[in-house]
């Protein structure tokens, strides 16, 4: 069944969008990462232009986080106070991208750095989370008993100034540092369309220090607000979010999102992470090999921009 | 369907009556018109099929264009720096048809001159496409061919001449294809009678795209209410994803 999305201005499966939406979807709720950086680019490879891809992106990202959200509030592992430094960081970053995403569009590099964007943070998060589960599964099969680990690391991060206390996540440190994170994270949620996940959750265990648990909530906390400013910016901005589209995706992830997640409990959690892993560097390479292939085009047709 | 067919069959009727019949004083040499002047995309739409048909006085060959309304296009030269390939250097071109295409009951090669195929753009090779550029004729005709294979790849030219049917010796149709994709607006449906290679006679009729229904009002909304449908976008994400959350805790 054929489906006119009335902003991208196409007609689209219904059932491809369904597909689509129920495969991140499933793969969210296997991972626990929203997916949205393997979404954007398929979108465009259906054929959805790039502007719509991004903005209507982020409005998934609301629906994909929401429930997540609630569920983690409940069990009290959302770090409130925490969770509003990032997302006080989040809105200054997103509205910049915004306006950042408007000039690189006119400067006709905006897939370009989208490109190099996806290649360099998904190669280097992949990377280290090949590395760090590929030592886990290793050290499992050597020896049973695992080396205990210290509560977190002392570094150069903890000798800044505005030290505030998180006291959800039992810790005391400078608030520039989430302020930091949730602002360049706000900027690439904007630039490619994504909640972030994949970056902030990493940079929340190992940077901050938070226990896992705790990150997994802030973080989907903190995006759905991040998420709906870029809707909303991105509306008033370009009028790229489509809600046809939107809607069509939510629907396929969240048959697909529990789907994941009954698999992901009977699947151990190295191997699991593993393949994430695998997936999240997989991609990074064929774009990268993308940037360096030879095109089968020389030219590029680029929407108009007003000069 | 067949009540379609039979209003078909009436419009030829008038078409031809109005032909043959009401021009007393110099006989209409070309009568055209289309089964549609709307097209409306409405929430299901997946492209179209129009009719054209028309009846011809004398002998001669119908050659049809169909352009879409102007934009601004800019095509850019992809270049390799440190190994990446990125846009380069760009060349932009004004009044850029966003949709072409053209109908011919022989090929074009065999009843049109160069000059008349160039006035009328009969072909992409013919279209008129403006540029500021100050790049050599070579170099722009490059990027002008590249326009040209991306419009194509997008099913928004076609290069090929259409067919376009005589009935007889007088009556003539062609089925215009439009695509899921085509853009809106208002259409240019070009029809010329060609005689002894020179145009006898000529007549454009308009065409409209436009959405129509449940999707014109959401593209209406996003552009006018921009806030608002900001808004309600979020309201529908949060709706949704809550509701669908609290379904499943339920499960």
């Amino acid at each position: 069944m054929q489906l006119y999305l009335p902003i991208a201005e196409m007609s689209v499966d219904v059932f491809l969008l369904f597909l689509l939406g129920g495969g991140i979807g499933f793969l969210s709720g296997l991972f626990g990462v929203g997916g949205g950086f393997l979404l954007t680019p398929l979108l465009i490879f259906v054929g959805v232009p790039p502007a719509v891809a991004v903005a209507t992106q982020a409005n998934q990202v609301i629906a994909a986080s929401v429930s997540g959200a609630i569920s983690h509030w409940r069990r009290g592992n959302v770090d409130v106070r925490m969770g509003l430094v990032l997302l006080a960081g989040g809105f200054v970053g997103s509205s910049l991208g915004v306006v950042l995403y408007t000039v690189l569009r006119a400067l006709g590099q905006l897939d370009l750095v989208i490109a190099l964007s996806y290649v360099f943070f998904l190669g280097t998060v992949g990377g280290l989370m090949l590395m760090e589960s590929m030592r886990v599964i290793l050290r499992k099969w050597r020896s049973s008993a695992p080396p205990r680990r210290k509560l977190h690391v002392h570094t150069w991060i903890h000798g800044l100034p505005l030290k505030i206390r998180f006291r959800t996540s039992k810790l005391y440190i400078s608030a520039i540092v989430p302020f930091v994170i949730g602002a360049l994270v706000g900027v690439l949620a904007a630039i490619l369309g994504t909640g972030g996940g994949f970056l902030m959750l990493p940079a929340m265990i190992y940077l901050l220090g938070m226990p896992t648990v705790m990150a997994v909530g802030t973080s989907l906390f903190q995006i759905v607000f991040v998420a709906a400013n870029v809707t909303m910016l991105q509306s008033i901005h370009n009028q790229t979010v489509d809600v046809f589209l939107a809607l069509a995706l939510i629907v396929g992830g969240v048959i697909g999102a529990p789907l994941g997640s009954r698999l992901a409990g009977r699947l151990p959690g190295e191997q699991l992470r593993a393949l994430l892993a695998m997936i999240v560097f997989g991609v990074s390479l064929k774009l990268l090999l993308d940037l360096v292939q030879t095109p089968g085009d020389l030219f590029i047709l680029l929407p108009p921009v007003a000069q | 369907m067949r009540a379609r067919g039979l209003r078909l069959a009436l419009a030829i009727g008038a078409a031809l009556a109005w032909a043959g019949g009401s021009a007393p004083a110099r006989a209409q040499a070309l009568v055209a018109d289309l089964s549609n002047h709307l097209v409306a995309i409405t929430t299901g739409f997946t492209g179209a099929e129009i009719l054209l048909f028309g009846a011809v006085e004398g002998p001669g060959d119908v050659v049809v264009t169909v352009r879409g309304p102007a934009r601004d296009e800019a095509v850019r030269r992809k270049v390799r720096v440190a190994g990446l390939w990125m846009n380069g250097a760009e060349v932009r071109f004004t009044s850029v048809p966003v949709f072409y295409a053209f109908f011919s009951s022989k090929p074009p090669a065999d009843i049109l001159t160069d000059e008349i195929a160039e006035i009328h753009q009969i072909g992409t090779d013919n279209l008129t496409l403006r540029t500021e550029s100050t790049k050599s004729p070579e170099e722009i005709d490059e990027f002008r061919s590249a326009l040209i294979r991306a419009k194509e790849r997008q099913d928004l030219y076609q290069s090929e001449p259409g067919r376009l049917a005589f009935l007889g010796q007088r009556l003539f149709r062609a089925n215009l294809v439009f695509p899921g994709n085509v853009p809106t607006g208002s259409y240019r449906v070009e029809v010329l009678l060609i005689r002894d290679g020179a145009v006898v006679s000529a007549q454009t009729t308009p065409l409209y795209i436009s959405q129509a229904g449940v999707s014109a009002e959401v593209y209406e909304f996003a552009h006018r209410q921009a806030v608002l449908y900001g808004v309600l976008a979020i309201i529908l994400a949060v709706g949704s994803g809550w509701l669908a959350g609290a379904v499943f805790r339920k499960v």
